[in-house]
């Protein structure tokens, strides 16, 4: 992944006669991560506040990658459009409330482990059971609009709308408070900054889920499967796989990132509400798009890149910062009009 | 051997055969079992490609624009191909050294990412591709197409060594010189029907046969 964008199209030379170039590793988005947070030092002033600008930039970065990743490769393997992911956000996030409030003699306890634990417990549940609702979704309302993007847009559109009602019903209209467990409380210090202990929570998190989604696309045989079908869905069948099964399996598994998603972003703020959804649905699409359809690592930097840039205008200029992200993803489409790292041959 | 003009529906009849395009009338028959047609399991026309499961039966597609997964490496696309395998070591090593013998350049590049191959490299992909199991029937489009004479001639060695094996050959071809080298028995369509069927030997000794139905003169095409 990732590889083809960065050198220009061999001048191959014919079967056995002389070497082609070797392709390299497309480092400059990677880069602009690092230049955007270098020029943002400046502007900022204090170098602690800088640095604790930068680590929660990038661990909301992370977390927006967490739930952008399955809609990046719902997308590239069967070009369908879910604006429905930000359901799977929403109930991940209140899955966390409802399981905090059930282990709270775990959550208040100021034993860090079993704060862990009390985490863990919550995550787990959040991503089996935004799976489960991902394959009904995926059976539902997906299924039968495949191939067709307005009508995809529309029902997808129309399932965010439903799930938000029905955690209405469930979880109730108003805000629900999330404290954080007792020992995550506060934020550890280096040197003058201070950085929230949640948000490294976030950081551990994402870097995990981001090995662990390089590992499985990279050294098996489904995740070969997969990065071929998000090339050439054709040819993949051609060559005697169901892509149609691993599609769902991969829309569940999209799902429950974003439940997992979810439930960080809502330890994070701190506070739920059912618009939730919609709202990050807004940020995930804007990240996708700035890493280029289909792309893994291209959603990765574009999740840091988001993630910076809203945290830094939200402390510059805090009324700009709902522009900032939008405004980056058109100066990026104008560098890169596929995105960061495109995926080739469609 | 599938001969025809421009349009003619040879590809449409790849396709066909391999399911991703619905019939509208008529039937495929592979070993004596209707895979494919309007009423066949997996007909495209119900929403259903039964692609993967006409691939299973051990048909294998070239398609004319080669199909090649060009973000993967060259080993990446052949452990693809290869249902059996898991891990590239779980690759048959002696069928690879054959492949390898067929086609050099893809040892070479083994681990390069196969859409830095030229043209003719990547054509050998899609072939070897497809060989990289046993299969009892390969369709291969127009595998000539935009290539240079001396790697013609490689090709049509591979082909022709591919064929003394189990394999059945479908090839759709424009490159006449090519269809003479290679085929033992041939069909010429016109227009989505064949007008023509025989021996290959029989039209490539017939001039004004061949001007008929391909509005080729030989002359043209060497």
């Amino acid at each position: 992944m990732g590889t083809a964008a960065a050198t220009t199209p061999a001048a191959a030379a014919d079967a056995g006669a002389g070497a082609i170039p070797k392709s390299r590793f497309d480092a400059i988005p990677l880069l602009l991560v690092a230049a955007v947070a270098l020029v943002a030092w400046p502007f900022v002033g204090s170098t602690s506040t800088w640095l604790t600008l930068t680590v929660a930039g990038l661990s909301i970065g992370m977390v927006i990658f967490i739930t952008a990743s399955g809609l990046t490769l719902v997308f590239g393997l069967m070009d369908v459009l879910n604006f429905g992911h930000g359901t799977f956000i929403a109930i991940g996030a209140f899955i966390a409330t409802t399981v905090f409030a059930a282990m709270s003699d775990w959550s208040a306890s100021p034993d860090l482990v079993r704060n862990l634990i009390a985490v863990a417990c919550a995550m787990a549940v959040a991503m089996a059971l935004a799976g489960a609702i991902g394959w009904a979704f995926e059976r539902v309302l997906v299924r039968p609009v495949y191939g067709q993007h307005l009508k995809q847009i529309l029902v997808t559109m129309g399932g965010l709308i439903i799930g938000e009602e029905i955690i209405k019903m469930i979880w109730g209209p108003a805000q629900i408070p999330l404290p954080p467990p007792e020992a995550l409380k506060g934020s550890l210090f280096f040197g003058n900054a201070n950085v929230d202990k949640l948000r490294v929570l976030g950081v551990v998190v994402g870097a995990i889920v981001l090995v662990a989604l390089l590992w499985a696309l990279n050294r098996t045989k489904i995740g070969l499967l997969i990065r071929a079908g998000v090339q050439d869905v054709e040819m993949v069948e051609s060559l005697g796989y169901r892509i149609r099964r691993l599609f769902v399996g991969v829309f569940v598994a999209g799902s429950a990132l974003a439940g997992l998603g979810g439930c960080l972003w809502a330890m994070i703020r701190q506070i739920v509400v059912p618009q939730i959804g919609g709202e990050v649905n807004v940020l995930i699409f804007i990240v996708i798009i700035i890493g280029g359809l289909g792309s893994t690592l291209g959603c990765f930097v574009g999740a840091l890149l988001v993630g910076l840039m809203t945290n830094y205008t939200g402390f510059l200029a805090p009324k700009a910062a709902m522009f900032s992200s939008i405004g980056l993803m058109v100066a990026i489409l104008l560098w890169r009009p596929q995105g960061l790292y495109p995926v080739s041959s469609r | 051997m599938l001969l025809g003009r421009n349009g003619a529906g040879k590809t449409t009849t790849l396709r066909t055969i391999m399911g991703l395009w619905a019939a509208s009338a008529g039937s495929v028959v592979f070993d004596g079992a209707r895979i494919g047609g309007p009423g066949a399991a997996g007909d495209p026309a119900k929403g259903k490609r039964g692609t993967p499961d006409i691939a299973q039966l051990g048909i294998a597609y070239v398609p004319e624009n080669m199909g090649i997964f060009a973000d993967l490496t060259v080993s990446e696309n052949m452990l693809l191909a290869a249902r059996g395998a898991r891990q590239l070591d779980a690759l048959d090593g002696k069928r690879l050294e054959w492949i390898f013998g067929l086609f050099p350049a893809l040892k070479k590049f083994w681990l390069y990412p196969a859409g830095k191959l030229s043209g003719g490299q990547k054509q050998m992909l899609a072939i070897a591709r497809a060989i990289v199991e046993p299969r009892r029937l390969l369709l291969i489009d127009e595998p000539s197409k935009g290539l240079a004479p001396a790697i013609v001639q490689n090709l049509i060695a591979a082909l022709r060594e591919l064929k003394s094996t189990d394999t059945t050959v479908l090839l759709v071809e424009q490159n006449f010189a090519m269809a003479k080298a290679l085929g033992d028995t041939v069909a010429v369509m016109d227009d989505g029907r064949i007008v023509h069927r025989g021996a290959m030997a029989e039209l490539a000794a017939d001039e004004g046969l061949q001007q008929r139905l391909l509005g080729l003169s030989l002359a043209a095409h060497q």
